[in-house]
């Protein structure tokens, strides 16, 4: 679009009104464009069709499950978001959950009197050098995240196996405290929750409001213009896998807290339920647009998906093709939701004109 | 990008220009990427065969290439969509849902055998054809959309069997899966292949279509100005890929003698690994079939001689990681290196003269 085409001496000149020449939106689509909000009311939905059928999917116990069972979901989907946003992908994420939650537990083996918060530590430190790992070979190859994290998908879960050698690893050999963490409750709410909520408000908050937050967006819109606009992109896109390779790393602390029995293959094949959240969430594949919140809700969709189709009595095997189905669905939204709105520009600026 | 660099300055003067000439020899012959892996492969058969034990048996090889007819197959399609810039992820779920529709056909249908089978690659084109349409005609990009086929097809497999397998196939069908030539201990599952890998060849390197793939890699929009239908071709390509997922959901079917949800699980990725070994450029418009063949073979061989080594076939996965880091952040840098040098010694000419 050039420059001519905004119209915008004449809207400076006051002789047209602003909204002349803007077709009126319906009010779904309006809905529809906030995606927290259309994410809510299908989450609302589905849980009222549940609770129809079965008024025990809103006990407080089940509420507690799924707060439990969605919490790690939720903090790997916000990860990959800043991920996501500045047009990457790392699909190494599952494979440093895995690693992450094996070395806490052989931590354990090997120094049973580890206070919980060390352990934690560590854990983020390692999955912060796997991401470290990822981000160094991107910045030195110059190849699409894809490829490079598809690789480290292999070896991170390579060296798990390698170093776990079949062995598996049991709640008996961690400490109390520490299995505590994965399933306490503060006020019925679980911790793991807790910790999930804090992640999804501070990457949220650091998203909207930071100057270098925003920037991940530019990068993601066009990486070319950011870097002529003066931003940092390959310290940036370092930054975010850094970021995201800590956040799976707390995330396999916490996998190890709540699941106490671990193995190599410990969340394998989890980076597409991840890739799933946050595209269903709003993030679009191609970057530079999407929130934390959106990720963290299409992560809690997925879950309530799973359990709800277990409520409802439909075979359980239906529920990855559910989750198949759901993305094509939310991008195929994206992309009408994209295309009505290039039209709706275009015909602005042909009245302002 | 260093190539760019290369051509965008031809060297004036006899002397240099002569120089460049021998350089673009020697990178002919030793520089493309095709001969590279093609002597990687050599020397890695070579070596397997001194220091591993039973590795240059008559039995071995037949297993190693029995193993590698999926992936061969698979990634036949793949290259040339990804020369297009586009990539299909859900190819193994596509041979999982083949399989185990196969099976429940065989299970409850009373259709012959023969029948079933052509009704599988049928099948699996109309597969590949949601693909395409949802990439070419509703424009999305293929690596979401084949994400969420991934889980959709995945899913929809284990619909159709649940957690059981069906292996009561006639034993001469699973027979003839893993026959041998006579007189040779190769499979003769391999002709099929190499005469699929033949025709694949042919397309991509002599024909009109061939070339146009690799004007839409490099550029779309200039393809169709070049009068390429774009939208179409890539569409057909995605029903090839369907097509070839079929055919390997039959394959895997009767040489395993199972069709269960979960067969190929995760093999979309040693697939796209193979791919971008054998020299494919994951951004499209870079890459030869022969390779991808070769890269096909190397994975295999390398796979293969570790094992026989007593390495644990989970961490293997580091190799399989290893080499696809090392296929794209290896050119890169040689590229980088030479672009270096050579503007250093176009700085020393300048100097001299």
């Amino acid at each position: 679009m050039s420059l001519a085409d905004t119209g915008a001496p004449a809207r400076v000149a006051g002789d047209s009104p602003p909204d002349v020449g803007r077709p009126r939106r319906s009010l779904t689509e309006r809905l529809l464009a906030v995606r927290e909000l259309s994410l809510l009311l299908a989450l609302g939905a589905l849980i009222l069709v549940t609770t129809l059928r079965n008024d025990r999917f809103l006990s407080a116990q089940s509420i507690k499950d799924l707060l439990l069972g969605c919490a790690i979901l939720v903090i790997l989907a916000v990860g990959q978001t800043l991920v996501i946003v500045t047009r990457n992908v790392d699909l190494s994420v599952g494979s440093i959950l895995g690693l992450v939650a094996f070395a806490t537990g052989e931590l354990f083996l090997a120094a049973p009197g580890t206070p919980w918060p060390v352990a934690l530590l560590l854990g983020v430190g390692l999955g912060a050098l796997c991401g470290v790992i990822n981000g160094g070979l991107i910045a030195v190859a110059k190849v699409p995240a894809l490829v490079i994290t598809l690789g480290t998908l292999y070896a991170f879960r390579g060296v798990d196996y390698y170093w776990a050698a079949g062995r598996q690893i049991n709640a008996a050999d961690m400490p109390r405290s520490f299995l505590r963490l994965g399933n306490q409750t503060v006020l019925g709410v679980p911790v793991l929750f807790l910790v999930a909520l804090v992640v999804v408000a501070a990457v949220g908050f650091y998203l909207r409001s930071y100057r270098s937050g925003r920037e991940l967006y530019a990068i993601g819109s066009e990486p070319a213009a950011a870097r002529l606009s003066g931003i940092p992109v390959g310290r940036r896109v370092f930054a975010v896998f850094v970021a995201n390779g800590a956040l799976a790393g707390l995330a396999g602390v916490l996998y190890a807290a709540r699941f106490g029995t671990l193995d190599a293959a410990a969340g394998s094949g989890l980076e597409l339920q991840v890739v799933a959240a946050a595209v269903v969430g709003g993030v679009a594949i191609f970057g530079g647009s999407g929130s934390a919140y959106g990720a963290a809700l299409g992560a809690v969709l997925l879950t309530t998906i799973g359990s709800s189709l277990a409520v409802l009595r439909i075979d359980p095997f239906w529920q990855q093709a559910v989750v198949g189905a759901l993305i094509l669905a939310a991008i195929g939204l994206d992309r009408l939701l994209a295309l009505r709105m290039a039209v709706r520009l275009r015909g602005r600026s042909l009245h302002g004109a | 990008m260093a190539h760019d660099s290369l051509y965008a300055a031809p060297p004036s003067g006899a002397d240099t220009e002569r120089e460049a000439g021998r350089l673009a020899g020697l990178r002919g012959a030793l520089g493309t990427w095709d001969g590279a892996i093609v002597a990687v492969l050599v020397v890695a058969v070579l070596l397997a065969s001194l220091s591993v034990q039973n590795f240059a048996t008559g039995r071995n090889v037949q297993f190693l290439l029995l193993d590698l007819v999926p992936l061969a197959l698979l990634a036949l399609p793949m290259t040339l969509i990804v020369i297009t810039g586009e990539i299909d992820l859900s190819v193994a779920s596509v041979v999982g849902l083949s399989s185990t529709l196969m099976g429940q056909m065989w299970l409850s249908s009373g259709l012959s055998l023969e029948l079933i089978c052509v009704l599988v690659v049928l099948i699996g084109g109309v597969l590949g054809a949601v693909n395409g349409l949802f990439v070419t005609g509703f424009g999305l990009p293929s690596l979401a959309v084949t994400i969420g086929t991934l889980a959709l097809y995945r899913g929809l497999s284990f619909v159709v069997l649940g957690d059981q397998a069906v292996a009561d196939f006639p034993a001469g069908w699973t027979a003839a899966a893993v026959q041998t030539i006579p007189g040779t201990s190769i499979p003769a599952a391999v002709v099929p292949v190499l005469l699929l890998a033949l025709v694949f060849g042919v397309v991509l390197h002599a024909t009109p279509v061939g070339r146009a793939l690799y004007a839409m890699g490099n550029n779309d929009e200039a393809a169709t100005f070049a009068g390429v239908s774009v939208a179409r071709t890539k569409f057909w390509l995605f029903v090839v890929s369907g097509v070839v997922g079929g055919l390997v959901g039959i394959f895997w079917t009767l040489r395993y003698a199972s069709a269960r949800g979960d067969n190929a699980t995760g093999l979309e990725l040693t697939v796209v690994t193979a791919v971008l070994l054998g020299g494919v450029s994951i951004f499209g418009g870079r890459g030869g079939l022969l390779g991808v063949v070769a890269g096909v073979l190397l994975l295999g061989v390398l796979r293969n001689a570790l094992q026989l080594a007593d390495v644990d076939a989970n961490a293997l996965t580091i190799v399989t990681g290893t080499l696809l880091i090392v296929s794209v952040v290896l050119p890169n840098a040689v590229a980088d290196v030479r672009a270096r040098l050579h503007r250093r010694r176009r700085r020393a000419q300048l100097g001299a003269s």
